[in-house]
């Protein structure tokens, strides 16, 4: 039995003072978050392409965010006659404030303990977690089909509609690699799910690592960037859905994009690489009950700050690798999108999420105790899957350039047969 | 007729999304370190413009000077042959005439916006006076602002062009 701490409580009015405070905080922090990340983004494109990117406002260009911000809010606004002028002011909305809501969900940092009480270190310890999550992250969607809807622009629609079909192709095998997560849980609130990593001693990428590559690939879907940033495909489409939008209403277009960014490497921090957990240490391996109380290890205000750190570190990590993604890998086509969601991915993930509940059956049957040894089995069975769907994919059998050189070379051999025979039965 | 078009052979292996995502990662990521490390001035070639600039060559054409006596009258002698060579007619001239039979510009004046910076008014100069100038920052707030007179031409002060000479071809 896990030792409970006894902290208490909060009372109505310090939890509605907490929540407030709460709330403030991680709204202008992610606010600020997203700001740094445009500059972010332009410096490491920059730092790969041999440039020096922004440096000019601020020192080392820290104040380019800033600069860009007013830029925006003070240029002048164009409306095209011919949109839909109550949807086409709404779309912007409706793709930022999903995208805002969606921070209230994720636990930052081990509880704190105050002498007024526990305080859980997220915004909205949300019992439904993740499923409000998704709901919201896949609201944004909306904002950009309405936005190419209602611009009454070929190349903006062609984008909402791409974006469309994209968020379908991708949020089947987004929710499927959760399932895993799921079964491992037995929970889907987030914070629930951060400490079964914790008490099984190994973050959830190890154990269940085919479903997190497949999160991942997702990921990169639907926050629309760059291997599939389709929706606004600049050498086809213009810039895609928000062709025709200026100023402001741009801008909130653009900041939805990176808080969405911000979401997602929070979220797969959060399910994939521990949360908050500091790694090889115990001491943070804690749970905070709706009564107040503490399960697992003792809080403390270090604590709190130390998992924070921890969080931001595995946050930036993914926000890192989601840049240099960006400005390496070229766009996939079309076609090859929907061929990797639906004939690739979706397949996979199925045979993955049965593969995998199937073991955590037997295991349970068996009677493991869940822990280390739970999380080594599960870990072999998915390496052996990933070794296996990288194998396929690796050779050539499935997404590579080669199988489609090799198809093609074998149909240019087929009509060539077929045309020297006809040419020999004319000839005779 | 047969198909041509000839399908190369290629190593499966090469041609690998995955193999070849991860080399283009760590190619990106290589450049990304040795932008961030000590290799930085090996790498980064961007020149910060406002500060540093390229050296013009000495042949460059650019904005005007007009050069003068030490007295600071201007070396013309209003002999009209500038607007007259000139191809894109942006040289307007007003000659005059002093006591002694001196001639002088009453008004001279360059439509910069007009010059196609040719050089053809400093090679038919007989005086060497009127010049083009190693020099290429011009903006201006007005279209005006681009007739330059005649005091605004002798108060320019950047290097004049060595124009081409054809019998000494490598400015010897």
């Amino acid at each position: 039995m896990e030792p409970v701490y006894q902290v208490g409580q909060l009372s109505d009015t310090a939890f509605l003072i907490t929540s407030i405070i709460k709330i403030l905080v991680v709204f202008v922090g992610i606010l600020v978050t997203v700001a740094m990340l445009t500059l972010l983004e332009r410096k490491i494109s920059a730092w790969m392409q041999d440039r020096l990117g922004p440096n000019r406002v601020g020192p080392g260009g820290l104040g380019q965010p800033l600069a860009d911000g007013l830029k925006n809010i003070l240029k002048e606004e164009s409306n095209p006659g011919q949109a839909h002028s109550a949807f086409f002011t709404l779309a912007p909305m409706m793709a930022i404030t999903p995208a805002m809501v969606t921070f209230a969900v994720i636990p930052l940092a081990a509880p704190l303990p105050t002498p007024w009480g526990l305080v859980p270190m997220v915004v909205a310890d949300v019992p439904v977690g993740i499923l409000f999550l998704l709901a919201f992250s896949s609201l944004g969607v909306f904002g950009i089909v309405i936005a190419g809807w209602a611009s009454s622009n070929k190349y903006a629609l062609l984008g909402g509609l791409r974006a469309g079909a994209q968020m379908i192709s991708y949020e089947i095998a987004l929710g499927m690699s959760l399932l895993s997560v799921f079964f491992l849980v037995g929970n889907v609130r987030l914070p629930e799910i951060v400490y079964s990593q914790q008490q099984m001693g190994l973050w959830f990428a190890l154990p269940l690592s085919i479903s997190f590559l497949f999160f991942w690939i997702s990921a990169f879907a639907e926050t629309n960037r760059l291997p599939f940033d389709l929706p606004e495909a600049e050498s086809e489409l213009v810039t895609g859905y928000h062709t025709e939008y200026s100023s402001m209403k741009f801008s909130m277009f653009f900041i939805a994009e990176y808080s969405h960014v911000l979401t997602i490497s929070m979220l797969m921090a959060t399910l994939f690489l521990g949360g908050w957990d500091i790694p090889g240490y115990a001491g943070d391996n804690m749970l905070a009950l709706p009564d107040g109380n503490v399960v697992g290890a003792e809080p403390a205000v270090w604590k709190t700050i130390l998992t924070l750190l921890m969080f931001v570190l595995k946050t930036g990590f993914f926000i890192i690798i989601f840049m240099l993604v960006r400005w390496t890998v070229p766009r996939f086509r079309y076609d090859q999108v929907m061929d990797l969601g639906w004939k690739l991915m979706l397949p996979t993930i199925l045979v993955v999420v049965v593969v995998t509940a199937g073991t955590i059956l037997a295991l349970d049957t068996a009677g493991v105790e869940y822990g280390l040894a739970y999380g080594l089995v599960l870990t072999a069975v998915n390496g052996v899957m990933l070794a296996a769907f990288l194998l396929l994919m690796d050779r050539g059998r499935v997404l590579s350039g080669g199988f489609a050189m090799n198809q093609r070379r074998a149909q240019a051999k087929a009509v060539a047969r077929f045309h020297k025979e006809e040419f020999e039965v004319g000839r005779t | 007729m047969a198909a041509t078009v000839r399908v190369m052979k290629r190593p499966v292996r090469e041609s690998s999304y995955m193999r070849a995502t991860l080399k283009g990662m760590a190619l990106t990521f290589k450049h990304m370190v040795s932008t961030l490390t000590t290799q930085k001035e090996a790498t980064v070639r961007t020149m910060q413009y406002p500060e540093e600039k390229w050296a013009l060559s000495p042949r460059w054409r650019g904005t005007h000077v007009m050069e003068k006596h030490d007295d600071g009258r201007p070396k013309c002698v209003a002999c009209g042959l500038c607007p007259t060579i000139c191809p894109a007619n942006c040289i307007r001239l007003i000659p005059g005439e002093d006591d002694q039979g001196n001639r002088y510009p009453v008004v001279y004046e360059i439509d910069e916006f007009r010059c196609i910076f040719c050089g053809m008014c400093q090679e038919v100069c007989p005086v060497e006076a009127i010049h083009v100038g190693q020099h290429y920052e011009n903006g201006e707030y007005t279209r005006d602002n681009f007739v330059y007179d005649l005091n605004r031409l002798m108060a320019q002060e950047h290097p004049v062009t060595q124009l081409w000479d054809p019998s000494d071809p490598a400015s010897e």
